[in-house]
């Protein structure tokens, strides 16, 4: 086994990743080392082929790709390493629980030790894989994740299929509903169990209505016909519990059944690390520095919450590079306290979990939450500690597909140094 | 006759949700954009809407078997496919450059077809 020493370690290189380490190198970390097993820098933007990525970031609209190469460019001019085709399998803590060693496997190298003195988590997620959905029947081939398709289309260059139908409304979903309709194959429907779509509404407009892609809502898909290969797929409506409704049965022949039914952040190896996990985002609990339960180890992007933008994935992982090399330098202030953020009233989460006081205005601390249910009406957004109101945001709309961003501000401080907590709500203006 | 229509503004990935006062083509009022672009996406949405497209061509001696590229400005949407199909037979010869040309006024269009992404050459 190889021994490694590094300031900063990031596990995973997508947007993520790269942009932690460049900020991990501007802060003063000395020896920023990214790990990345696939054989590319840049996590899921290279199959992200559409635009929509850097519009605030940058000023620009990128495709994924572009996006990703610039991030890269401006890591390796920083003097970030990277190695790729590398493999973590395990995080270890020292038996004081002060210092942390990466366990990972690499072709080229064999198994490799890795000391460093601060970690990041970048990795990512994942698809919600078939076997978590109740869906009967044969097990035919024909059916995808609306992920895996997209790398097959965009990267491998074979098309799934001829005639698609599509579970589910997610960006991922509604992106491939184009992508395919443009390479030639048919779309024959898009169904959603809720009675909404999930994913964002430019989506929608621009990837399924301007198609003309049928889009049924409250819809679900009851059974997968075909042996060998799927022949057909069996569509119903549901009431509000999400039971299919008697009678409104409807037989689609396809020969590929698609899934975009959610994301999940990828934390296999920050449990094994005794990193605290949120249930509800299904990632580390973290402060507004990305900084999980266990000392030295942040985390950062979609492996914290998934997130709709890749905007507001860099941001956080600024935040957390930035940490990270503070807890390199050993800058970072001993004392300080921490207030618990709670997810009030129609408020489904709120990232981070906990607030580290004081605020300082370099840090951008951010509250990143999501709404429970839609409301196509004028909202406030209330941040209150113990009571008293901090901000009170009124927004036209709330909607679960499109993330609330709240800036906290340094100025609060001191209202804050009393409280118990803060909590979010969103309620009817 | 005047009516009221929405419009999702897809400009760019804030998707500001756009209630408009229209004319036939002719554009009244409107609010719910955050940014002036908006304006000029909904008199395009009445008049001859655009958009950008993103798509992959082929290409012989890379590592991978596909170059991912897009318009270099939206195209006239009436003629996403037609370009998309078009785009399917084009071949390029690796090493491909970031922002290369794949395919100058693609359709008599007067866009051009543009590598997203670098490739390099591989024997
Ligand atoms: C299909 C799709 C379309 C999207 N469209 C848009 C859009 O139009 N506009 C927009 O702004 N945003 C979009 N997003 C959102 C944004 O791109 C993602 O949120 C972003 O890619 C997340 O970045 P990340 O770095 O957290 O994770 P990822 O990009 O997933 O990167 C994680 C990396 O970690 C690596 N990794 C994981 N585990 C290990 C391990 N044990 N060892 C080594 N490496 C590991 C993985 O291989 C991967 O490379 C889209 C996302 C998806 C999935
Ligand atoms: S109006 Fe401006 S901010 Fe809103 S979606 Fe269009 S371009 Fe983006």
């Amino acid at each position: 086994m190889r021994n490694l020493r590094c300031d900063v370690l990031v596990i995973g290189s997508g947007p993520a990743g790269l942009a932690a380490a460049y900020q991990a190198r501007e802060c003063g970390a000395r020896d920023v080392l990214v790990i990345e097993r696939n054989a590319e820098l840049g996590g899921i933007l290279p199959q992200c082929i559409h635009n929509g990525f850097g519009v605030r970031v940058f000023q620009s609209d990128l495709t994924g790709p572009e996006y990703v190469a610039r991030w890269a460019r401006m890591a390796a001019e920083a003097g970030v390493r990277t190695l790729t085709r590398t493999m973590v399998l395990a995080i270890e803590s020292s038996p004081d629980g002060a210092r942390r060693r990466v366990i990972a496997t690499s072709g080229a190298d064999g198994m490799l030790a890795i000391e460093p003195t601060a970690l990041v988590l970048a990795m990512g997620c994942r698809e919600r894989p078939r076997g978590a959905l109740a869906i009967p029947g044969l097990r035919p081939a024909g059916v995808y994740t609306a992920g895996t398709a997209q790398r097959l289309v965009n990267i491998e260059g074979y098309m799934p299929g001829e005639r698609h139908v599509i579970l589910g409304s997610g960006d991922i979903g509604m992106i491939m509903a184009r992508r395919l309709t443009l390479e030639g194959a048919r779309v024959e429907a898009m169904c959603e169990i809720l009675p909404y779509v999930s994913g964002l509404r430019r989506n929608l407009v621009q990837c399924v209505m301007d198609y003309d892609i049928p889009l049924h809502l409250s819809t679900t898909v009851i059974d997968v016909a075909g042996r060998e290969r799927v022949e057909s797929v069996t569509i119903a409506q549901v009431d509000a519990a999400w039971r299919p409704i008697a009678g409104t049965e409807r037989v689609l022949p396809c020969d590929t059944l698609l899934l975009s039914v959610g994301l999940i952040p990828e934390n296999e190896l920050s449990r094994a690390a005794g990193v605290m996990i949120d249930p509800v985002t299904g990632g580390p609990v973290v402060d507004q520095a990305g900084a999980t339960s266990v000392p030295g180890v942040y985390a950062a992007g979609n492996v914290v919450h998934v997130y709709d933008l890749v905007d507001d994935v860099t941001a956080s992982a600024l935040r957390a590079g930035r940490s990270a090399a503070g807890c390199a330098c050993c800058t970072l202030l001993a004392e300080s306290c921490e207030l618990p953020v709670t997810a009030g009233e129609n408020v489904h989460h709120v990232v981070p979990q906990r607030v580290r006081l004081p605020l300082v205005p370099e840090e951008g601390a951010t509250l990143e939450l999501r709404v429970r249910q839609p409301v196509e009406k004028a909202v406030r957004v209330r941040l209150s500690a113990d009571g008293d109101v901090l901000l009170n945001k009124r927004l036209r709309y709330v909607r679960p597909s499109e993330m609330i961003g709240l800036a906290l501000q340094p100025e609060w401080n001191e209202r804050l140094t009393s409280a118990g907590g803060l909590q979010v709500d969103v309620e009817e203006a | 006759m005047e009516e009221q229509r929405h419009f999702v503004c897809v400009t760019c990935p804030v998707g500001c949700n756009i209630e408009a006062k229209v004319r036939g083509t002719e554009l009244l009022t409107l609010v719910g954009n955050r940014c002036a672009r908006g304006v000029d996406f909904v008199k395009e949405e009445l008049t001859a809407p655009r958009r950008m497209l993103t798509t992959t061509v082929r290409v012989r001696g890379a590592a991978l078997p596909l170059v991912p590229v897009r318009s270099e400005a939206p195209v006239p949407k009436g003629r996403l496919l037609e370009i998309a199909a078009h785009l399917r037979d084009v071949v390029l010869d690796a090493p491909v450059a970031e922002h290369q040309v794949v395919c100058a006024d693609v359709l008599g269009t007067g866009v051009d077809i543009i590598a997203s992404r670098a490739l390099e050459r591989v024997d």
